[in-house]
């Protein structure tokens, strides 16, 4: 079997471009509507389109359900993805890394900085609780997980990743009023830099929904995380970076 | 009590009262125990309001202050009102102010001084008191008015947008659409605020601030709906997290009618201190006792982490434990909104066959509790045509058992905040189950000595096996250890530890001393 090129949806045959959709219009039920529906499937490329269900909802709602032919090629050698450059692992995986390869628990410490008292995204990522339905770092068995909570200072933050024998250090910044979460980013490794020797400095790592990801070397940490990252990308980066690709680490 | 599951009253008896004997040493210990928010909670009831310019409420002002001077372990309510005599105010949360301004002295009065300031203190939170028995005398007004549902179970929905006046026309339109119980989900890391904030709130992260504020317009927004719909819509919140005992109170003193109030959740899945959950809890649950509040446990949580076949037991212990406290704290069956889940992997063979025993068990072991049936989240993969299947069916198992709140599971569930045309998908699925089946449980025995029957059976025995072990070593331990879950929560770590002090010889708490004169 040759390997094709450009592909259509397929419904029954090959090639018929099939497809289904279902979407709300703020509007009532009535043929006008219906109208409204198959006019929003022909410009999304769906023609001929055919209406199969519309039921309002509350006063002024309509839900529909499309089926239809998309008018639209997709071209296997034009698809672009941008890959993760480590990968995603389960918690159990994640923890069948550490427990063989590492074979002591990976010790994490997490902290909001300055005066942000935000834990919101490192709870996040450290509560059992977790976000999204992803449990966060402390349900990893292997990870021995230090949460220090909100305004915690640098120098805390030090004595407690070298007390911890820390691997990694987690630091959230939400707050970015004149620019605080850049500075106390920077005050934060230039820290670690100064108390620690390159070979025993922890991991360092900060998030927050205003981080550019690609400051790191300015910002002088090995990794920036933005806003939808959940605890298992946050896991997996950790195996990553200090157990399975080591020298990727400058 | 043989019921449909032919359970041994023998064994049923022995795992309450292994529970009470694994309960009993964390009641002593709540009873000899206040925190911070239980005296906030106490200074609320007696009438102090508001915040600081910097939004610190005036109650952690006042308690800060008092602190600072004479210590947690005498309880504020004495040098409060001490005070309050000595400076010749009329106002608590004046009296609050200028504690917090450095201008008042707190001391621990004694002789005359002491007996007229707790008899002080105790006019005041009786007058809080009396608001929350108003305020409960009035919803069986507006229930006999309107009318509860006229189906079981009750139809329970969230909503969240962050926003208080974006979720009031949205829990306005899901009681329109069959709504009969409105959650409004808190913000993230609410629970880990130690203190309370105030006023209406606009922003939230994946959920809205519970505020009193927010309390009072949601209920004012559902009342209307109430009268709109002809059935009394409930309101729900969340007591639980650090300030546990305020949020009781000002649901009490807001009319909300429901609260999820779990025993061991913030141990747990927050790493908030044990002994200050177990205090705080003591109190909230007086207070909910007090108001005809409905608590909501949370069981349902252990199964998103543990296997919900393997672990089932934890959850039936978990109930009996809640039951337990709840009992201690004066609440009464009706209000033991008991909860747990249907969880188990659907790839498991039997798997709906599995959820029917387990959720029988619940009913027949807790008859006269409204259950709460939460819906499948951990295998809820992203298909949302498999999703409403699945829903489907944690719906026929609700009314197959006589579940008595019954959360609405979303299709979407790990994809998306629901969207309107997702509820209403949720709930035609919902109405179409108990259209079709709402009278099944009548029907519905299991084959004595069948697969559900032993199951159910099982289930029990390895509850009462883990109560027997818990029981050896106290609860504490057995929390310090991890039996729940895989979280070590030792007793001397975790989130609000500091907020913590042993009784005094003169402690008095004039809220706890009026709740447990009632029960």
């Amino acid at each position: 079997m040759t390997e094709k090129k450009i592909v259509r949806p397929y419904g029954d045959t090959t090639g018929d471009g099939m497809v289904q959709v279902s979407f709300t219009l703020p509007v009532p039920h009535d043929k006008r509507a219906e109208g409204a529906a198959v006019q929003l499937a022909n410009k999304m490329g769906i023609d001929p389109a055919m209406l199969v269900h519309a039921k309002q909802m509350g006063d002024g709602f309509t839900f529909f359900v499309v089926y239809g032919r998309a008018n639209h090629l997709v071209d296997l050698d034009k698809v672009q993805v941008v890959e993760r450059d480590f990968p995603l692992l389960s918690a159990k995986e994640v923890n069948t890394v550490v427990k063989q390869r590492l074979r002591r628990k990976l010790s994490v410490v997490g902290a909001c900085i300055g005066t942000d008292a935000h834990t919101v995204g490192i709870d996040a990522i450290l509560n059992v609780k977790g976000i999204a339905g992803e449990k966060g770092l402390e349900y990893y068995r292997e990870l021995k997980v230090t949460n220090l909570g909100a305004q915690v200072s640098v120098p805390e933050l030090v004595e407690a990743a070298r007390r911890e024998k820390a691997d990694a250090v987690l630091v959230s910044q939400v707050v970015t009023q004149r620019d605080a979460h850049l500075h106390n980013t920077r005050e934060m490794s230039a820290a670690f830099r100064e108390a620690l020797p390159a070979g025993r400095r922890p991991l360092l790592i900060v998030g927050g929904p205003r981080f550019d990801e690609t400051m790191t070397g300015e910002l002088g940490v090995d990794r920036i995380f933005g806003r939808g990252t959940t605890p298992g990308e946050v896991a997996s980066y950790l195996v990553h970076a200090l157990i399975t690709d080591k020298k990727a680490r400058a | 009590m043989t019921g449909k599951l032919g359970l041994d009253p023998a064994l049923v008896a022995r795992a309450r009262e292994l529970a009470r004997r694994a309960g009993q040493p964390v009641v002593d210990l709540a009873r000899s125990h206040t925190t911070v928010s239980v005296e906030r909670a106490v200074l609320r009831l007696a009438g102090v309001t508001g915040a600081d310019p910097d939004g610190i409420p005036w109650v952690n002002r006042l308690v800060d202050a008092v602190v600072a001077d004479v210590g947690l372990g005498h309880g504020v309510a004495a040098p409060v009102f001490d005070a309050l005599a000595r400076e010749q105010i009329g106002d608590v949360t004046l009296l609050a102010q200028k504690a917090a301004a450095g201008s008042v002295r707190f001391t621990q009065p004694t002789g005359k001084a002491a007996t007229a300031a707790r008899k002080a203190a105790r006019k005041a939170v009786a007058a809080g008191v009396r608001q929350i028995d108003r305020r409960r005398a009035e919803r069986d007004r507006l229930v006999k008015r309107y009318g509860d549902p006229k189906q079981r179970p009750w139809i329970y929905l969230i909503v969240a947008t962050g926003d208080i006046y974006e979720d009031i026309p949205q829990a306005q339109a899901a009681a329109r659409a069959g709504a009969d119980v409105i959650a409004v989900i808190r913000s993230t890391g609410q629970s880990l605020l130690d203190y309370v904030p105030e006023g209406a709130t606009r922003e939230g992260f994946a959920g809205t601030y519970a505020t009193q504020e927010n309390f009072r317009l949601m209920r004012a927004a559902l009342d209307e709906s109430s009268r709109e719909l002809g059935r009394y819509v409930r309101l729900t919140n969340y007591a639980s997290g650090l300030c546990m005992p305020e949020m009781a109170t000002l649901a009490g003193l807001e009319r909300l009618d429901m609260m999820l109030n779990d025993s061991m959740y913030g141990i747990l899945f927050r790493d908030i201190n044990p002994i200050r959950t177990f205090v705080d809890q003591r109190f909230s649950r007086q207070v909910h006792a007090r108001a005809g509040i409905i608590i909501n446990t949370g069981e349902d949580n252990y199964l998103t982490t543990a296997d919900a076949v393997d672990e089932a037991h934890t959850v039936t212990v978990s109930q009996l434990l809640n039951e337990y406290f709840a009992h201690e704290a004066g609440l009464a069956d009706w209000q033991l909104g008991l909860g747990h889940a249907f969880e188990i992997n659907p790839d498991v063979p039997e798997s709906f066959r599995l959820e029917l025993a387990h959720a029988l068990l619940a009913r027949e072991l807790f008859p006269d509790a409204p259950l709460k049936w939460m819906p499948p989240t951990k295998h809820m993969t992203g298909d949302v045509f498999r999703g409403n299947l699945l829903d489907g069916f944690f719906n026929l198992v609700g009314t197959m058992t006589g579940q008595g709140i019954l959360l609405v599971g979303m299709m979407t569930e790990a994809v998306v905040t629901p969207w309107l045309s997702d509820r209403d998908i949720a709930l035609q699925n919902v109405r179409y189950v108990l259209g079709a089946a709402g009278g099944l449980h009548e029907d519905f025995v299991p084959a004595p000595g069948g697969f559900i029957q032993q199951r159910a059976h099982r289930v029990l025995g390895e509850a009462v096996d883990l109560l027997d072990r818990i029981g050896d070593q106290s609860l504490l331990t057995a929390i310090a250890e991890g039996t729940f879950g895989i979280m070590k929560r030792p007793a001397d770590r975790g989130k609000g530890l500091d907020g913590i002090a042993k009784h005094e010889a003169d402690y008095y708490n004039p809220a706890t001393d009026i709740l447990e004169q009632a029960a």
